[in-house]
């Protein structure tokens, strides 16, 4: 392992531990911008997270060892994940080690412990939103899973660096199989990030939300750490989007030059990602909670259908 | 893989044309089906276009802007003016569980490629691969009439399995001659405008567009 490669991989994790939440602040700020409100900022998130850091935090009596860690181990888990993508830089020392049924793993993970946490406090409204989030989490993976295996099926491996290296490399190449592919992960991004047609990110007062109802208990230092997590997560998935779906411009191996570009685009794409998301979920009517696994079973059967006309059109 | 860019275009366009059967298999809102039937016959008369470019038959120009004409322009147009006076048009359907329909779907799209694979090896056009995803769309639009109970979704169904021919017979073969081809136009025109007559006649006669009334026809 090289000197750079380290610098690399530092300045991605510092990198997104820092954007994540100017990302939901983007993202929010251009739900406020299309619904003619004026909204609180791009910076909002940063400010809520210093106003949580700063509070005393509230336990329940009954709330056992499992439900203080949860949110370190949750913040971790996101952390990783939005670290291993390589977005800036396909020379991640940390990458080699997780491919992407790894990835899919590390976010099952931090969904078990948040769903057990919310289940131990014993509060109805926790093991509701832990139930719920149960049933989109397992309906979400297989098509995450699908997703990604036919980006494998494209590159031939199922490691991250090398589908952005094929992707990104070879000349420009229409794959067919990928539009599929891509409709079903944004389906799943919706899914996966409680954004709106699944769930509303923006609400504690409905009865139909999902991942707000696992975090009520939460207060100060702990609930900010599931929202950096969150925001983290987000930001995570929107990488992966972008790495499977446009790739272009990032600095392949360790080249230093490309290094200041390859930000410049990302911030580029990433801006016009979340202005993207924040005009479907302005778009789009929430959705009956029983509707979610019809939507989940379509993004399913999108990935399939992917890899299918891989196999026709593209060998 | 080196396919040129116009073919990795067509591919591409007969990518979408699955999607959006996929897309009319799962949608409840007769306005939505009928924008998807008139988005499909724009990517179809696309596709024509971009087959009669690489491959150098003017005739499929003529095709390409026939199906402009009357599957972008005019059918979609006749409809809309039909649900408007039916006034159905926030109708929506209820039908069978969609998951299910859509794994049945995706069983006969396994089942299209794999009858189709045999006869692309044989055919030397180069939009081969893609007979396997006509067929498919044929498929899904029957599946999309049988499972409807309604008059216009089984109608639009039934348009959307016309695309799909159109589809195959260019990609299998360069398109079909252009008499039969005009013929087949103006069957659908006429088909179209009688189905519209008979629309009228069956909420005249049952009060609703439900065809599951038309079982009950015979005498006791």
């Amino acid at each position: 392992m090289s000197y750079s490669a380290l610098f690399f991989q530092l300045v991605q994790n510092v990198l997104v531990l820092l954007a994540a939440p100017l990302l939901l602040g983007w993202i929010n700020q251009c739900r406020a911008w299309l619904q003619n409100r004026s909204g609180a900022g791009m910076l909002q998130p940063y400010r809520n997270l210093i106003k949580l850091f700063h509070k005393d935090a509230v336990l329940a009596h009954n709330a056992s060892p499992l439900f203080r860690a949860t949110p370190y181990i949750l913040f971790a888990c996101m952390w990783l994940a939005a670290a291993l993508v390589p977005v800036l830089a396909t020379d991640l020392p940390l990458s080699p080690a997780v491919d992407v049924i790894a990835l899919v793993g590390i976010f099952a993970l931090a969904r078990v412990f948040i769903a057990l946490a919310a289940m131990d406090i014993g509060t109805a409204f926790g093991s509701l939103g832990a139930r719920r989030e149960m049933l989109v989490g397992f309906l979400a993976e297989p098509a995450l899973l699908m997703v990604l295996f036919t980006a494998s099926t494209i590159s031939q491996s199922t490691s991250l660096i090398t589908i952005v290296e094929t992707l990104a490399h070879k000349q420009f190449v229409l794959y067919p199989s990928m539009t599929f592919a891509a409709v079903a992960f944004f389906m799943v991004l919706l899914a996966e990030n409680a954004r709106v047609p699944v769930d509303n990110p923006s609400t504690h007062l409905e009865l139909t939300m999902i991942h707000e109802a696992m975090i009520l208990e939460y207060s100060a230092r702990h609930l900010a750490l599931v929202e950096w997590a969150s925001a983290l997560k987000l930001l995570a998935y929107m990488t992966i989007g972008i790495a499977l779906f446009a790739p272009w411009g990032i600095a392949e191996g360790g080249n230093w030059n490309a290094l200041p570009f390859a930000v410049v685009l990302l911030i580029l794409k990433l801006t016009i990602a979340g202005a993207g998301l924040a005009f479907v979920e302005t778009m789009s009517a929430k959705m009956r909670i029983f509707r979610v696994p019809e939507f989940m079973g379509t993004a399913f059967l999108l990935a399939v259908l992917g890899l299918l006309t891989h196999f026709l059109l593209e060998t | 893989m080196n396919i040129p860019l116009t073919s990795q275009l067509i591919n591409m366009c007969a990518a979408l044309l699955l999607l959006i059967a996929f897309a009319m298999l799962s949608q409840r809102r007769i306005l939505s089906l009928i924008n998807l039937f008139a988005l499909q016959g724009l990517i179809l008369a696309f596709s024509t276009a971009l087959v009669a470019h690489t491959s150098n038959q003017h005739h499929l120009y003529y095709s390409a802007g026939l199906t402009l004409m009357l599957k972008v322009l005019v059918l979609p147009w006749v409809l809309h003016r039909l649900i408007r006076k039916l006034n159905i048009k926030w109708d929506v359907e209820t039908m069978f569980n969609i998951p299910t329909i859509m794994l049945v779907g995706l069983a006969l799209v396994i089942f299209a490629f794999n009858l189709a694979a045999p006869i692309s090896q044989m055919a030397g056009t180069i939009t081969k691969s893609t007979l396997g995803i006509a067929m498919a769309s044929v498929l899904l639009s029957f599946l999309m009439m049988i499972t409807r109970s309604k008059a216009v979704p089984q109608v639009v169904g039934f348009l959307a399995m016309e695309n799909g021919l159109f589809f195959a017979a260019t990609s299998a073969t360069y398109g079909m001659p252009m008499v039969v081809e005009l013929g087949i136009a103006l069957d659908v025109l006429v088909g179209m405008f009688i189905l519209g007559i008979f629309f009228f006649q069956i909420r005249v006669a049952f009060d609703s567009l439900d065809l599951h009334h038309m079982e009950k026809l015979k005498e006791d």
